[in-house]
């Protein structure tokens, strides 16, 4: 298995060797944001082909094929034509809240972003309250999307706003309460403690039924903390035309839409990285011939591949499934995710204490 | 289980969902009914029932069906249809009525079939071309009897 770290340490070696040290953490710091926001605006591309070629086989039809091959360009035609469109501001909204909300959603999920390993050596924010830390930069961003709806002083955009306060605090709870059942069970909260210890298998087989439970629950409570479907009620097209962004043009609106994307591939990540055992490739106990040859896979293939099956996973779920009611969205969390999960997390509790698990 | 339980609720939700889901993934790996229309030009079939423009079919002896009657002309709404008939005595010394020329103007037809199912003797149709676009209005013009056909004969 490759470390990266034998790469980022000669990095710093050579920077050291030629300037003083708190320059050369200075330029890695640099480098490493340059790093972070390309694999982020990559990502974000790649994300929206594969939602538009999904969403189209889903619904019998073939998505983008007429700019480069298989519409391959289509994105970079998209792209070009919002850095092209004017920001409109309006009239009567809070100017400095309008205009500062995009950028809250958009740092917000860049941090959560940071936190994922990626591969061996490849972390970017790791430290013991790893997970803390990551739940804590997630729900900022909500932050943004009240500032959105309010900032625009228009109806439709506080009414998504409210709705996705309301939904996004809600599902916090059980995106939590799942990640402290897992919590329990991995005995830390660092990211790179976590993929190593699933080198014996992946903590979804480790936990039993628990943690398969709590995979569920957190991919349900992911998906609303993204406002996808079919949680996706603070946009609500025919009710709301785009919810809290309908107001947002230009560059402004293309951070809420990245940001979007970006957090379905920090909720698959993530759920990758806890459950699917991250950059940790398949390990069966006792086949070490087996385990010798899923080893010469590099981490960050392992990684990308389990992030992009859990991704296909929400978006299977977004075109499958119709909008719910603000009712019926609190009434599953409130009755159903919250009690199951508590439950669940008790039953995780006493498998760790008498040693039930792998 | 009881479907009103708490628990067979959860249970009959995740059925249902799973029923959902494994419905759509069928369809995710169907084929995909798109035309990659300007590409699939040779292959293209439309549905057997589309109406692309009005004709009069015509047999090897460069001969069609119609008897200018003038139903077809009576029948459309939009004065789509202009039959020109003249008089000619035949050999025995009986007048009759043929015809010289059957205009049709594509731009004014609202292809309601209204002609075809007046046609006593099926002389006229639709067959499936569509691509009519043209700089001229007056292309649209058409006259559907071929130069020099007559009608067939029948014993």
């Amino acid at each position: 298995m490759f470390d990266f770290s034998i790469l980022t340490n000669r990095v710093h070696e050579l920077l050291i060797s030629s300037m003083s040290e708190g320059l050369a953490i200075f330029v890695e710091c640099i480098l490493v944001g340059v790093f972070i926001l390309i694999m982020y605006a990559l990502l974000a591309l790649i994300l929206i082909y594969m939602e538009r070629k999904v969403c189209a086989f889903f619904q019998l039809r073939l998505g983008p094929t007429r700019v480069g091959k298989w519409g391959l360009l289509q994105l970079f035609a998209d792209l070009i034509k919002l850095f092209t469109k004017e920001i409109i501001s309006l009239k009567s909204s809070d100017k400095f809240l309008y205009g500062v909300a995009p950028f809250i959603v958009i740092v917000a999920s860049i941090v959560t972003f940071s936190c994922i390993p990626i591969s061996k050596g490849l972390e970017i924010l790791d430290f013991n309250v790893g997970v803390f830390f990551l739940l804590a930069a997630s729900s900022t961003g909500v932050v943004g999307i009240l500032l959105a709806g309010w900032g625009s002083n228009s109806k439709f955009p506080l009414i998504g706003a409210m709705r996705s306060g309301a939904q996004i605090i809600s599902y916090e709870l059980s995106v939590g309460l799942s990640i402290l059942t897992m919590v329990v069970l991995m005995g830390t909260m660092q990211f790179s403690e976590i993929v190593e210890l699933q080198s014996t298998g992946w903590f979804i087989f480790k936990g039993h039924l628990p943690a398969l439970v709590a995979f569920v629950i957190y991919l349900i409570a992911g998906n609303a903390e993204t406002n996808r479907g079919p949680f996706d009620l603070p946009e609500a097209e025919s009710e709301l035309t785009a919810g809290y962004h309908t107001e947002y043009s230009g560059m402004h609106f293309a951070f809420f839409y990245l940001a979007e994307y970006l957090n379905l591939f920090i909720v698959a990540a993530i759920a990758s990285t806890i459950f699917l055992g991250g950059w940790m490739p398949l390990h069966i106990p006792g086949l070490d011939g087996f385990n010798a040859i899923m080893d010469y896979i590099p981490g960050f293939v392992w990684f990308f591949t389990k992030t992009f099956v859990v991704v296909f996973l929400l978006m299977w779920i977004r075109w499958t499934f119709p909008r719910l009611r603000i009712d019926q969205i609190l009434s599953l969390e409130w009755k159903y995710l919250v009690p199951i999960g508590l439950v669940n997390l008790i039953i995780m509790v006493l498998i760790v204490v008498f040693g039930l698990h792998f | 289980m009881n479907e009103k339980s708490y628990i067979g609720g959860i249970l009959h939700a995740v059925s249902s969902l799973l029923t959902g889901m494994k419905t759509t993934i069928t369809i995710y790996f169907r084929k995909k009914t798109t035309e990659q229309y300007p590409e699939n030009r040779a292959e293209l079939k439309m549905a057997d029932r589309f109406r692309g423009s009005l004709v009069m079919p015509h047999n090897e002896n460069n001969e069609h069906k119609c008897i200018a009657c003038g139903l077809c002309q009576n029948a459309c709404p939009n004065d789509t249809l202009e039959v020109v008939t003249e008089m000619i005595e035949t050999a025995d010394g009986k007048k009759k009525k043929i015809l010289t020329t059957y205009k049709y103007d594509l731009g004014s037809c609202m292809f309601c079939q209204l002609c075809v199912n007046a046609c006593p003797h099926d002389a006229i149709t639709f067959d499936q071309t569509f691509e009519h676009a043209v700089f001229d209005r007056q292309k649209l013009n058409r006259v559907l009897n071929h130069e020099g056909s007559k009608v067939i004969q029948t014993k």
